[in-house]
């Protein structure tokens, strides 16, 4: 009877053993850096919005603290978008005939919110709060980065779930005291770690499993 | 000396009648694929079981597009159809898990003309349940989120819940079912593939046998890998249906939180699985003239394996009726009660009885043991037992539970219906087409119980030992 396969095949055979090892690990390798990639997470992305405000330019240059405009962070589960007349209340002076802040003004005279687009978008099923994690020393730049240097904000983490967790599972490495959650330099480092043990003891922050648990979040 | 044979054929009844040679035998079981034109009745049945399964395929489609509110499960009865069908088709599959391990491991003779196909069924089988869970999750395509693989959400699925387990189970079950039947298919592979005429076949078999050459070597290391994986599949046929049994007994709920679910839930399993494997042996061997491989023997040795384990399964229902009146339990008193006379749901209970117990109370006669109709008609009455009974479990005990205000009733909609007929279809055209493609009897094994096999048997056809040599 004559040969059916070259005898080549029986190489290709087992070559083909190795190729689904090989290509297992190429794909898990490629799935795993596109799923945290900024192409899926929106990660470092500089949104085009109604008027370029540079918190650069209004934290950093001016020193405006962050609750001047975000009023509710203490209290409330948004920080609060300032309205326009949080604008104007410095606009009406200064830089006032400036034709860049002609949409600002307009929104003023029309009584016309500014349309902005947000960055930082949560799903619809996750319940986050600002005010507590406040109230249980996270600051701001923690989640939000140097915002005091980014002249259009961006999202400075990817967002996703495991992001979230690594912190709720471990919290005591990410707190500082109360008087430095605005402070945009901070960091971690600034303390020992005893310090932040210490931190999490004084802000009562209740333990990884219930920090973990579904409805912390998802209610 | 004549005596002497009677009874030794009586003891050890021969597994292969008929004047049989390792040609004849290899001859028979292959012509089947290659040779036999395909007879008009294969047409008409895998025709009607392939129409049957496209109800399977347009209520998938519907209740992914529209969502499973289109089924009848609503609350309190959330788990119906889907899981009673699910644990249905995978007790089905566990006859054929046994007869290709355990009997294998035991030296059972006879189970080498029926493996085959009762592992076959066993992988569509298990192919019918699962297709249960994962379009009842609503969004089949997140199905994977069963599984534990690294992700972005930095969570693993929850591991103390025994739905997990149940997909480690069967997922386990079906990678190792498979992996059985094809090692098991190799040899015979290689022999269709040195029959066949037409080249694309000869391709197509060939790569699927893998190069064997049937070498000393190789038949040296598919012993190894047989044996191994009976091994393997031998805890699997304990284990998956205790595992399936634990979705209903780590619950609190009075009717599933009983301590003998596990062992009576896998009796369960291989009482109905044979009855599946006799529902499909019986016209098999009549349809494709085989009672000389598969014999009055082999029905009668299922038969006896089908009472057995169905008395177990009896007992099962005896002792859960007991647990319940000698717990003393209110709760528990009041579900046996409400099952079996006062719950609307009573009928089930005792068309229950009626089809495993007392059906199967025939097969201790020798008469109804030994008539193949008879055998085919208590399987299909089994069969429907055992549905029934996945029925009682979980429609009477969750349509009264502890809350009398959240008390209801359960009715299955037009898609329960068309969605579990569809599988029921789609088993039996899986069916037809591994009958029409693949050898439906393992041709070496059988090879090796004939009397030419023994070694110190003088060979009297020198002819057909070479013709088999040379394949």
């Amino acid at each position: 009877m004559a040969q059916l396969f070259h005898r080549g095949a029986n190489n290709i055979a087992k070559a083909s053993m190795a190729l689904v090892i090989v290509l297992g690990g190429v794909v898990y390798f490629a799935y795993s850096q596109i799923a945290r990639s900024s192409y899926l997470t929106n990660r470092y992305l500089e949104r085009p919005q109604p008027v370029q405000f540079s918190h650069k330019h209004h934290v950093g240059d001016d020193g405006i603290d962050c609750r001047y405009c975000h009023t509710s962070v203490e209290t409330a589960a948004s920080a609060g978008i300032p309205p326009t007349q949080t604008c104007m209340n410095c606009h009406n002076q200064l830089w006032a005939e400036t034709p860049y802040l002609e949409p600002v003004r307009a929104s003023y005279r029309d009584n016309k919110p500014i349309l902005w687009e947000r960055v930082h978008d949560l799903p619809g099923f996750v319940y986050f709060n600002h005010s507590i994690h406040v109230a249980k020393g996270v600051g701001c730049s923690t989640c939000h980065g140097a915002v005091d240097t980014m002249p259009a904000v961006y999202q400075e983490n990817t967002l996703q779930m495991e992001w979230c967790t690594s912190c709720h599972k471990n919290p005591e490495a990410f707190i500082r005291p109360k008087s430095e959650i605005y402070n945009m330099s901070w960091k971690d480092s600034n303390l020992t770690a005893e310090e932040r043990a210490n931190l999490k003891k004084e802000y009562k922050i209740r333990s990884r499993e219930m920090l973990t648990s579904c409805s912390i979040c998802h209610r | 000396m004549q005596d002497l044979k009677e009874i030794q054929r009586k003891i050890y009844p021969p597994m292969v009648e008929g004047d049989h040679n390792y040609g004849s035998v290899t001859d028979k079981i292959s012509d089947i694929t290659l040779k036999k034109r395909t007879p008009f009745g294969w047409f008409i049945g895998f025709g009607i079981a392939f129409l049957v399964a496209q109800s399977l395929l347009f209520t998938a489609i519907y209740l992914v597009t529209t969502g499973v509110g289109i089924w009848g499960n609503n609350q309190p009865v959330d788990w119906a159809f889907p899981i009673i069908n699910f644990v249905w088709w995978i007790g089905i599959g566990h006859a054929g898990t046994l007869i290709s391990a355990i009997l294998l491991l035991m030296n059972q003779k006879w189970r080498t003309s029926i493996n085959r196909f009762a592992e076959a069924m066993t992988l569509f089988a298990v192919a019918c349940a699962g297709m249960f869970p994962v379009l009842h999750t609503g969004r089949p395509w997140l199905a994977y989120w069963l599984l534990p693989y690294p992700n972005t959400m930095g969570m693993w699925p929850q591991f103390r819940s025994p739905l997990m387990w149940d997909v480690f189970a069967v997922s386990t079950y079906a990678t190792v079912s498979l992996l059985f039947w094809y090692v098991g298919l190799i040899p015979d592979l290689a022999t269709l593939r040195d029959r066949a005429k037409n080249k694309y076949f000869k391709v197509v078999y060939g790569l699927l046998s893998w190069g064997w050459r049937g070498s000393a070597r190789h038949w040296h290391r598919y012993e190894i890998a047989y044996l191994l994986l009976a091994g393997l599949s031998t805890p699997l046929v304990l284990s998956v249906h205790s595992i399936v049994s634990l979705d209903f007994s780590v619950a609190q709920l009075p009717g599933w939180h009983a301590t003998i679910f596990p062992p009576y839930f896998v009796a369960g399993a291989i009482f109905a699985g044979f009855a599946m494997v006799l529902i499909l042996t019986i016209p098999l061997r009549v349809w494709y003239n085989m009672k000389d491989l598969i014999t009055d023997t082999h029905l009668v040795y299922m038969g006896k394996v089908m009472l057995a384990t169905g008395m177990i399964v009896v007992y099962g229902y005896a002792m859960e009726a007991f647990f319940a009146w000698y717990s003393g339990a209110q709760y528990e008193v009041f579900m046996m009660y409400n099952r079996m006379w006062d719950g609307p749901y009573w009928w089930s209970y005792w068309l229950l009885i009626l089809c495993n117990g007392i059906s199967i109370q025939f097969l201790w006669f020798k008469r109804f043991r030994e008539s193949a109709f008879w055998l085919f008609i208590i399987s299909v009455v089994v069969s429907v037992g055992m549905w029934l009974e996945r029925f009682v479990i979980i429609v009477t005990s969750l349509q009264r539970d502890f809350l009398p205000s959240s008390w209801g009733m359960y009715a299955p909609t037009m898609f329960d219906w068309s969605m579990y007929i569809g599988t029921i279809g789609f088993f039996f055209a899986l069916i037809f087409l591994f009958v029409r493609m693949l050898p439906v009897i393992s041709i070496f094994e059988v090879r090796a119980l004939l009397p030419d096999a023994e070694v110190d048997h003088h060979v009297k056809d020198q002819k057909a030992v070479e013709g088999a040599v040379e394949g």
